[in-house]
């Protein structure tokens, strides 16, 4: 069995702060990801040291804005642009920022929406 | 300052097997800004846990790449084991582990021959993939599938492999090491080689750790990020020490690869003496409830499943970090400041998966 | 077939495959199999190509790359749809982003099928295709252009498609 892991709620203010904090501890930012529950979206931010995961989670509304951490990690643009493409939620002052144009898809914001193949007849509904 | 020209890279290239998009900024011969188009394979396949249950979710979990297909579901199925809590036979894990270390072989050999490809070294791209179908066989013969293997299920594996077996193929490895040993050190001690990759494309260590590159990329900079030390499947029984290397240019991915692959022998003939005997497989039943990131090392790097249930059949959220994705922004740092003529050469040294890293 | 006008190439796009079928392709080309050994090679540009070939299914931003690989091409050609997300979008055809099989966009002549298709059924169909070529080169046919014109006026009306 692994180590459980723990995801510590924080406020969409403390983003920034905690991203500092864990650069300052020589921690790698290891993926930021978004998930849809019911009408909010929680967002997750993970970064790492030494196979020790550390986690912080974020519930926000469609349409909010949250800040931009890719001025202390510069990876962070690709994830917060594909956050952007798919759920539809802003990040402000993104380094690159490809203003929805990262993923180009047939439905605006796919995540954010139940989708239905109208035309398709084999599938599972 | 000279004037500024804009040459798109991709999407279809002969060198890139699959699409990706770059647009060089360029001033003369030296790339100074590269913007990076991916979305060409996007296909959304996250959202179809919607539609599939989280047993038949696998096989979609497995074609998120052709290529490192058996460690997406190895990673995937870890995942739901952790969720819910089940302890799957040791037998099981050692077979996972065989496995995903044939993937890495080939995914290995395979890189290794399109990359010899890429700058016109023909003999090295045909005896590699020569090489490589010998892992290919062995890998059909256990498993069925050539490149889609889909043996890994929640709670076990499907098929189990005979001892007699076992042994044919570690003797098989054993007799192709010697070329394999052959075919890189002629890669790597070729002089025209060591000429077009030294020096060129260098990311320091300090860059690697915080742009998040991972595998190869990361190793080739002397960072030792190997999460196969974190011991999942039977690899906490396993000795072996993840290849690091220190210059960070093309050379040093190239040879962390490259030594990789005589790293993964030994893992295959370590857990053939070890792996206990029983069974393959549990019953399982109810369904997931509750989150897990789980992680495995590909052979680009690490990958993250995180999975989120709710104890309903269909899975919240699956959502998948490849290593690809997380290697671009350490390629774009890269590309800055080399000359056009090496872009094909340093984009395919971080061994890009566009399947991965779009999903 | 006895005697062949041409050594057909073959250009290769990734649609939205997963990779599986292009290195079955890939594979096609290398000592185990060896597909040159027909004169058929693997070429990067459309312009010197007889068979498209096409792994992966279609979606948004991938239509026009393959219209334009298409329309560059030199009649006669011949298309093959290489595995199942091809022929039909497979197990992703209930995702959001896949529009479906290829012959939604482009006529395809040959379909081969599988998940991954194995190298013998790739080999099976470019040779099949071959036969196609030179039906072609003798009846002269030429391949109509292709255009997405419907499906961008769908888009505006739509307003699909992040901005």
């Amino acid at each position: 069995m692994m180590e459980p892991q723990l995801i510590t709620p924080i406020s969409i203010g403390d983003v920034v702060t905690k991203a500092e904090q864990a650069k300052k501890d020589g921690k790698r930012l290891v993926q930021i990801g978004c998930t849809k529950i019911e009408d909010n979206f929680e967002i997750i931010y993970v970064y790492d040291k030494n196979y020790q995961m550390t986690s912080y989670r974020i519930t926000v509304k469609q349409d909010d804005e949250i800040p931009s951490i890719s001025g202390i990690y510069f990876g962070a643009f690709v994830y917060e642009n594909e956050i952007h493409d798919l759920y539809g939620i802003h990040v402000k002052g993104i380094n690159i920022d490809f203003k929805g144009t990262f993923y180009k898809t047939t439905i605006k914001h796919p995540f954010s929406v139940t989708i239905v193949k109208e035309d398709d007849t084999c599938q599972n509904k | 300052m000279s004037k500024q020209i804009t040459v798109p890279f991709g999407p279809q290239h002969p060198v890139l097997p699959e699409p990706l998009h770059l647009d060089l900024v360029l001033e003369d011969e030296k790339v100074v800004d590269v913007i990076p188009t991916i979305g060409y394979v996007h296909r959304g396949l996250e959202k179809l846990v919607e539609k599939r249950e989280y047993t038949e979710y696998v096989f979609i979990a497995e074609r998120i790449c052709g290529i490192c297909s058996f460690i997406h579901s190895q990673t995937y199925v870890q995942g739901i084991e952790q969720i819910m809590g089940l302890e799957i036979p040791e037998r099981a894990q050692y077979l996972r582990t065989i496995w995903s270390e044939y993937s890495r072989l080939h995914s290995h050999l395979l890189w290794l021959g399109c990359f010899a490809d890429s700058m016109g070294f023909e003999s090295v791209f045909m005896n590699s993939w020569r090489l490589r179908e010998h892992i290919l066989d062995d890998l059909e013969a256990t498993t069925g599938g050539r490149v889609i293997q889909g043996v890994c299920k929640v709670g076990g594996v499907r098929r189990d492999i005979t001892p007699e077996k076992l042994d044919e193929m570690v003797k098989g490895l054993k007799g192709i090491e010697h070329e394999l040993q052959d075919l890189t050190n002629v890669f790597l001690h070729d002089s025209s080689i060591q000429h077009r990759l030294k020096g060129i494309g260098v990311l320091s260590k300090e860059d690697a750790y915080y742009l998040g590159a991972v595998g190869p990329t990361a190793r080739g900079s002397g960072l030792a990020i190997d999460i196969r030390e974190t011991g999942y499947a039977a690899f906490g029984k396993i000795n072996f020490k993840p290849v690091v290397e220190y210059d960070g240019d093309c050379y040093a991915r190239c040879a962390v690869r490259a030594k990789e692959m005589f790293t993964s022998i030994d893992i295959i003939e370590q857990c053939a003496k070890k792996i206990p005997d029983g069974t393959v497989d549990m019953k399982v039943t109810g369904a997931p409830d509750g989150e897990y990131f789980s992680r495995a090392e590909q052979p680009r790097g690490e990958v993250i499943h995180y999975i989120k249930g709710n104890g309903k059949k269909n899975l919240v959220r699956h959502r998948v970090r490849t290593p690809t994705f997380t290697n671009i922004p350490p390629l774009v740092t890269l590309l800055k400041g080399c000359d056009l003529a090496d872009v094909p050469v340093i984009v395919l040294t971080i061994d890009p998966c566009i399947g991965c890293a779009e999903r | 077939m006895t005697y062949l006008a041409k050594s057909p190439w073959i250009i290769h796009y990734d649609a939205s495959s997963c990779n599986g079928c292009d290195i079955e392709i890939l594979a096609c080309l290398t000592p185990m199999y060896d597909v040159e050994r027909f004169g058929i090679i693997n070429t990067g540009n459309p312009k010197h190509a007889d068979i498209f070939v096409v792994t992966g299914s279609i979606n948004e931003a991938n239509r026009e790359v393959i219209q334009n690989i298409y329309n560059q091409m030199p009649d006669p050609k011949v298309v093959v749809a290489v595995g199942i997300c091809a022929c039909s979008g497979g197990v992703f055809r209930e995702c959001y982003n896949v529009a479906g099989g290829i012959d939604k966009l482009i006529p395809v002549d040959v379909y081969v099928p599988g998940c991954a298709a194995r190298p013998e059924s790739i080999i099976d169909g470019i040779v099949t295709a071959w036969g196609i070529l030179e039906e072609k080169l003798k009846n002269k046919v030429s391949s109509p252009m292709v255009s997405d014109h419907d499906h961008k006026a769908h888009h505006k009306h739509a307003q699909g498609g992040a901005q």
